[in-house]
């Protein structure tokens, strides 16, 4: 069994020109996200699990050794309720 | 010659204040249920003819455009116009939240498919108390077993359930069945919102506002409910200004992040602003909302902190609050740039004490009045 992060259908994520940063929206409010959240965000689409995600902005971003600070976000973003783990 | 130049700075245009991030479209005073602590203005029947579809089309356009991102539709009751979905649709196409307030009356299946399919985001329903009986009583109406339909309706459609309950004199004794009632319904979301006393509430104030004593329980109940509920559904309490002593922030300090429309198309730094006097509401007809957000004189009224009076320019907590709300003072002092009166620190601040102490009193039974047009003309006042 693998669990995949997904946006909580509480949320809605998305590129907000006019703040130049992914944001999350919710009713009466907006969370701007930094560059790093915004690009972890993007890729938790309930379609891949953790170690692909990790791999993908490795890829991207030419970098290794990302998977404490993806994981420690996650943590984060899983107690503020941005996502939720879905089952593969 | 440097001198004289023009340093290359100075030819960029001056960075401009950001534009609003939240559109509020009250659509329509209309209203099928009769809360007597309704904060519209008490002479709503007084307004002019509602926007058309294509007004609001370009309110919707125009505010995203400058940047903003939620689209609350509210009134009165928004589903009684027939063009919700086209505007829901609109807003949702150019990347706006969008939520919808309502009573849930006029929410059908029918309906509700609609506003799915044109991409509404999020529902937030009301309900008045947690029995039939109370409901129907402080709204004037029976639409209890409805909201529950609704409610019911809107899960089944994917929805989270996300309710609201104003909370005052008559129901806040009955809070722990309200928030049993809001678990049974499978709710996630539960804001339980103090009357704030505008409009309607205002005139009922000594029937709504609650005693320090039941406030006090009714915040040991939802306490023992987050407790036992954890993260299965979050519980708002909203604490009253009157009682919290803390003038707040208006709408996030006036003309910073939010923009409300009247149903006849005045635009507004809050959602009760129109009842203040001696400003000029500009029209969404006759300018465009850049203007308005910007350069128009009722949004830069109150903007910032150099307007503030001096009981608020001498006080650490100035940039946190503002002064407070300046429907709050207008409606106590008579002069809409006074101090809030719920801060300790105003001058007239006893005319605070003074209702609460008559909170305070057993004997207090006083008559509600029903938000309904006839009242309306008949009242023919703002508050």
């Amino acid at each position: 069994m693998t669990l995949r992060p997904r946006i909580n259908r509480l949320f809605r994520f998305q590129w907000e020109p006019a703040q130049q940063a992914h944001v999350l929206l919710y009713p009466e409010g907006m969370v701007k996200l930094n560059q790093s959240a915004g690009e972890i965000l993007k890729r938790c689409d309930g379609s891949r699990d953790l170690p692909a995600i990790v791999a993908d902005l490795e890829a991207s971003f030419n970098a290794t050794g990302l998977t404490p600070d993806v994981e420690a976000f996650l943590a984060m973003a899983e107690e503020q309720n941005w996502i939720d783990w879905t089952e593969a | 010659m440097d001198t004289l130049l023009v340093p290359p700075e100075a030819l960029q245009p001056a960075a401009r204040r950001a534009g609003p991030l939240w559109l509020l479209a009250e659509v329509t005073y209309r209203c099928p249920l009769h809360c007597a602590f309704c904060y519209n203005p008490v002479d709503f029947a007084a307004a002019g003819p509602e926007l058309s579809t294509d007004d609001w089309l370009s309110v919707i356009r125009q505010a995203r455009e400058m940047g903003a991102a939620q689209f609350g539709i509210s009134g009165g009751e928004p589903l009684l116009r027939d063009d919700i979905e086209i505007l829901v649709a609109e807003a949702r196409r150019l990347g706006f939240y969008t939520n919808l307030i309502t009573s849930g009356v006029g929410l059908t299946e029918a309906r509700l498919a609609a506003l799915k399919e044109a991409g509404l985001d999020h529902i937030q329903l009301s309900f008045q108390d947690a029995t039939r009986e109370a409901n129907d009583l402080i709204t004037n109406t029976r639409t209890f077993d409805l909201k529950r339909k609704v409610a019911a309706l809107t899960k089944a459609a994917g929805y989270p359930t996300v309710i609201n309950c104003v909370l005052h004199r008559s129901n806040i004794d009955h809070l722990d069945r309200i928030i049993g009632m809001a678990v049974e319904i499978g709710a996630e979301y539960l804001e339980l919102a103090n009357t704030q006393y505008h409009g309607w509430a205002f005139l009922n104030r000594e029937a709504l506002m609650p005693s320090t004593a039941q406030l006090a329980e009714a915040e040991a109940v939802t306490e023992r409910w987050r407790q036992k509920l954890g993260k299965k559904m979050r519980i708002l309490f909203v604490t009253p200004d009157y009682q919290s002593k803390k003038p707040k922030k208006c709408m996030n300090g006036w003309g910073e992040v939010f923009l409300s429309v009247t149903p006849d198309g005045l635009a507004l730094p809050c959602h009760t602003a129109r009842m203040l006097p001696g400003l000029d509401f500009p029209d969404v007809r006759e300018h465009t909302l850049d203007w308005i957000w910007h350069d128009s004189p009722l949004f830069n009224r109150f903007r910032g902190t150099a307007w503030l009076p001096d009981t608020c320019q001498s006080c650490e907590d100035k940039e946190k609050d503002h002064g407070g709300c300046r429907c709050q003072a207008f409606m106590l002092t008579g002069d809409p740039s006074a101090t809030d009166p719920v801060c300790p620190k105003s001058p007239d601040h006893a005319l605070i004490e003074s209702a609460l102490a008559t909170a305070e009193r057993q004997d207090n039974c006083h008559p509600l009045v029903f938000r309904d047009p006839k009242a309306s003309k008949m009242l023919g006042r703002a508050f």
